[in-house]
């Protein structure tokens, strides 16, 4: 069976969602938080941390296939890094396996390209299932 | 790879295998106030059952505000190997996680971690440096709840880059490519002249130079000269990638000449968002650089 092309889910990233998402994971890197200290390691502002970045994987697939959607595994790869003052916007494939299960592939993109590539293995919410 | 970044690797290597830290505890038992927190930050709908989502998993792990604690001596003496090599950025690459079981409030983790790969010195956009990759196991009581596998890249940093201006005040444009089919072309460039080819088979003018005519495949033409007016038939706007000699965003228009050939060229005496189709536009040759002269089109009404 041929994948399903999910809707788009288009975030913006503000400071606050890059600071917000850092603290609530528990993650207190100053590159997340501190755009004077990020300079200073090199980077033009303060980025996302992977944790958040995760977390929204997982929110697109919550978004598209619903809350009561189980999640077995998320690989995730990192491209370019995730500045405020920007927009990341998740597109993603759905391809059905056997008893409810499924692979999402999913891309978030910002202006400069890839942010995060990855795969979500699902199992449907019972009511979900087709 | 230099003997030196053998010799470092050869030492890192020896770290696969052992342990980055065992009997990890999290600092809190899996809780409904953060779940909220963390679905609140990220926008994240909360699971209906009251589990954690799934993707917060790391989030147990998390020794906080003051820091990473319980790490390994390997991984300590690893680290600071990497530290003394240069290596002293550090950046998340990779992450995959399997979910055995959801977690519930209540549940309290404990994890062990192993080092499990180290790369050869490996060089990216940011820096030259070594791949480290350890997988964490987690548990509740003895029952295994969760895998995590991350992958950081620990590197010593590029020299700063050179901001986009000063890269493009130093880097050249790039020169067009001069052969037999268009240098008639170039020639009528140089002597300030927009020279087209129109064919003497059927008089179809076309653009941009070629040996043969598209409509009729004669091989004769003669070149004419072109008036120098034109409109805007399209455009776009470069915002993304940065070239080298070119600082964006600016307006690339398609320009149709009065003749009704079409040609690329930059839209100049215009902001780049005000370039607009069927803007009447003007020819001009721009001395774009020391020895390089380009026809551009300047628009023709104050905007």
């Amino acid at each position: 069976m041929s994948g399903e092309t999910l809707p788009e889910l288009r975030i913006p990233v503000t400071r606050k969602l890059i600071v917000g998402g850092a603290i609530a994971t528990r993650d207190y890197q100053d590159v997340h938080h501190d755009a004077v200290a990020a300079k200073e390691r090199g980077s033009p502002d303060i980025f996302m941390n992977i944790l958040t970045t995760n977390g929204l994987v997982g929110r697109y697939v919550a978004e598209c296939l619903g809350p009561g959607t189980q999640v077995w595994a998320v690989k995730i790869r990192l491209g370019v890094p995730q500045y405020p003052d920007d927009e990341l916007v998740f597109t993603g494939e759905f391809t059905p396996g056997d008893d409810g299960t499924g692979q999402v592939s999913v891309v978030g993109r910002n202006r400069l390209g890839a942010h995060v590539t990855g795969t979500v293995t699902v199992v449907l919410a019972e009511e979900a299932r087709e | 790879m230099s003997q030196d970044d053998d010799a470092l690797h050869e030492r890192l290597k020896a770290y696969e295998g052992k342990s980055a830290g065992e009997g990890g505890r999290g600092p809190d038992p899996v809780n409904d106030p953060m779940i909220r927190h963390w679905c609140e930050a990220l926008g994240h709908p909360a699971p209906p059952d009251g589990s954690a989502p799934a993707t917060m998993l790391q989030v147990w792990t998390m020794a906080g505000y003051n820091g990473p604690t319980g790490r390994s001596e390997n991984y300590l003496e690893m680290f600071r190997l990497l530290d003394e090599a240069g290596c002293t950025s550090i950046v998340a690459t990779d992450c995959e996680q399997e979910y055995l079981r959801p977690l519930r409030p209540g549940d309290e983790l404990v994890y062990d971690s192993v080092i499990e790969t180290v790369s050869p010195r490996k060089t990216t956009k940011l820096g030259s440096g070594h791949f480290i990759t350890t997988r964490m196991e987690l548990r509740v009581g003895d029952e295994t709840v969760g895998t995590h596998r991350f992958r950081v890249f620990k590197y010593a940093p590029a020299k700063a880059r050179k901001s986009s201006e000063e890269a493009a005040t130093k880097a050249k444009r790039p020169r067009p490519v001069v052969n037999r089919d268009n240098a008639g072309f170039w020639e009528g460039v140089a002597d300030r002249k927009l020279l087209f080819q129109r064919c003497d088979g059927c008089r179809t003018a076309r653009f941009p130079w070629l040996p043969g005519c598209n409509s009729c495949g004669s091989q004769e033409w003669t070149a004419e000269e072109a008036s120098g007016d034109g409109t805007v038939y399209s455009y776009v706007v470069m915002h993304h990638p940065p070239f080298p000699a070119f600082d964006p965003p600016y307006a690339v228009g398609l320009i149709e000449l009065a003749e009704g050939v079409r040609m690329i060229c930059n839209v100049v005496g215009v902001p780049y968002d005000k370039v607009r189709i069927g803007m009447p536009v003007r020819l001009e040759f721009a001395e774009v650089e020391d020895d390089l002269v380009l026809p551009v089109f300047r628009a023709e009404e104050a905007v």
